[in-house]
């Protein structure tokens, strides 16, 4: 119970903080909607075309808008030691990341429910049903989870906002390529059973990522 | 309270600290003196746990830190040169937020005595960012001892204070001493690390040069150390 209040207490602080900014949904909302305009009608592309296109596009934008968000939330917590203060409180490391992957995929999600009817209209593809949802959600949970990892090791480097795109996509190839394989088949009309192996890549994928970020996230955020 | 043997720390090749020997008792006011590159730092962030000694080894309240840092955490208020509050909230919503953390019992009595204590009752509501560096100390301090810690670290509390903020840290380590809390600050100013402490450590280049208490060493005596 302690080790939830702890993580609920930074998510709650994460929340409260952004409502007093609104800089960084803002900023992966804003980006998010610029790079669907930019790929609807730079391309546009209309009927089984776009149907190809959407998933490619779709997750490129939540992959950029995610990193986007990630690496402000990791920021904001080094901007004036709020890290450090974490770390000296008597909580579990485990906690912190817990508290923080919980925050940043709040985020992203908040993005994504206004990203995804704004794919719909643009690329004429129908996007909001369940397996869809689903395979966002998986897919973004997998992202976020890597991505929480990695922004606490680029936040402190000298190029921060360089850093955490360069170390967190080839880490999620395997979450992107399996995210737009599900979407696309999905969209075409597939079942949810039918893009299985995708599904259980996404699933395999974030168990590994967040057992692996509990495991490592205590040694990265130390000296 | 604060034990240390032959505890070093070396970030690569540069040892920062070497060898540091010492014991501090529960209820001692220590101040850590020496020029910029002693190591006062280093050795306040192993105290803190925010670091890992390369070898020696250090108990505070007689728990290893490797083993029991939660423990010892819980007993710790730190005060560093960075303010480790939130920008993007208000002064209450960051006692509040550390209050959760450290689990503080009866936490908005708390937290309200000392927003007034601080002087910054009538600011609580404000955002940490619309502060002047004076104030965001202060509360910073008020974030350190939220949670009555039995040991308090301080790395040059007194950098960048107005006269005010001067006087409510002298005031609240005056009244924190005489609480029993234990007290190690760290200070390039002799006089003052002199006036407010019972007992002197003097740190050059990684080694403690001196360690006496305040009342029979002078500001000239340690300055020539250096």
């Amino acid at each position: 119970m302690t080790f939830l209040r702890h993580v609920f207490a930074i998510v709650a602080k994460d929340l409260a903080a952004e409502l007093h900014t609104k800089e960084l949904v803002s900023a992966m909302l804003v980006f998010a909607v610029l790079a669907t305009l930019i790929f609807s009608f730079a391309l546009d592309l209309r009927g089984a075309l776009a149907q190809a296109a959407a998933p490619g596009a779709l997750w490129v934008t939540i992959a950029f808008a995610g990193t986007l968000g990630l690496s402000r939330s990791l920021a904001r917590e080094e901007l004036t030691g709020g890290m450090e203060g974490l770390l000296l409180a008597p909580l579990d490391r485990s906690a912190i990341f817990c508290g923080k992957l919980l925050g940043n995929l709040l985020f992203m999600i908040l993005v994504e429910l206004l990203l995804l009817p704004l794919f719909t209209v643009l690329f004429e593809v129908w996007l909001l049903r369940g397996s869809i949802l689903l395979i966002t959600a998986l897919g973004t949970a997998g992202y976020a989870a890597s991505g929480t990892l990695l922004a606490a090791i680029a936040v402190n480097t000298r190029a921060r906002e360089v850093m955490l795109p360069i170390l967190l996509l080839p880490l999620a190839v395997p979450v992107l390529i399996a995210a737009v394989q599900a979407t696309g088949a999905l969209m075409e009309g597939a079942a949810l059973a039918e893009v299985g192996v995708w599904l259980r890549l996404l699933v395999v994928y974030d168990l590994v990522m967040l057992a692996v970020a509990l495991l490592t996230f205590g040694y990265v955020v130390e000296e | 309270m604060i034990k240390t043997v032959a505890l070093t720390k070396a970030f690569g090749l540069r040892t920062a600290l070497s060898r540091v020997t010492l014991q501090v008792a529960a209820g001692e006011f220590v101040a850590l003196v020496g020029p910029n590159g002693a190591g006062k730092t280093t050795l306040l962030r192993l105290l803190a746990t925010l670091s890992r000694p390369t070898s020696g080894t250090l108990t505070i309240a007689g728990l290893d830190p490797a083993k029991a840092g939660e423990a010892i955490r819980r007993q710790i208020g730190f005060l560093s040169h960075r303010t480790l509050l939130y920008d993007d909230l208000t002064a209450e919503q960051n006692l509040r937020f550390y209050a959760r953390l450290y689990e503080v019992p009866e936490a908005p009595a708390r937290i309200a005595a000392l927003l007034e204590q601080v002087n910054l009752t009538a600011r609580r509501h404000d955002l940490v960012r619309t502060y002047s560096r004076g104030m965001q100390q202060r509360l910073a301090l008020a974030r350190a001892v939220l949670h009555r810690p039995a040991l308090l670290l301080l790395d040059e509390p007194y950098t960048g204070l107005d006269p005010q903020a001067t006087a409510t840290l002298t005031a609240l380590l005056h009244e924190l001493a005489g609480e029993g809390c234990t007290i190690v600050m760290t200070s390039h100013d002799l006089a003052q690390g002199l006036a407010l402490a019972r007992r002197v450590i003097a740190l050059w280049q990684g080694r403690v040069v001196l360690d006496a208490p305040t009342a029979t060493t002078s500001a000239a005596q340690l300055a020539a150390l250096f």
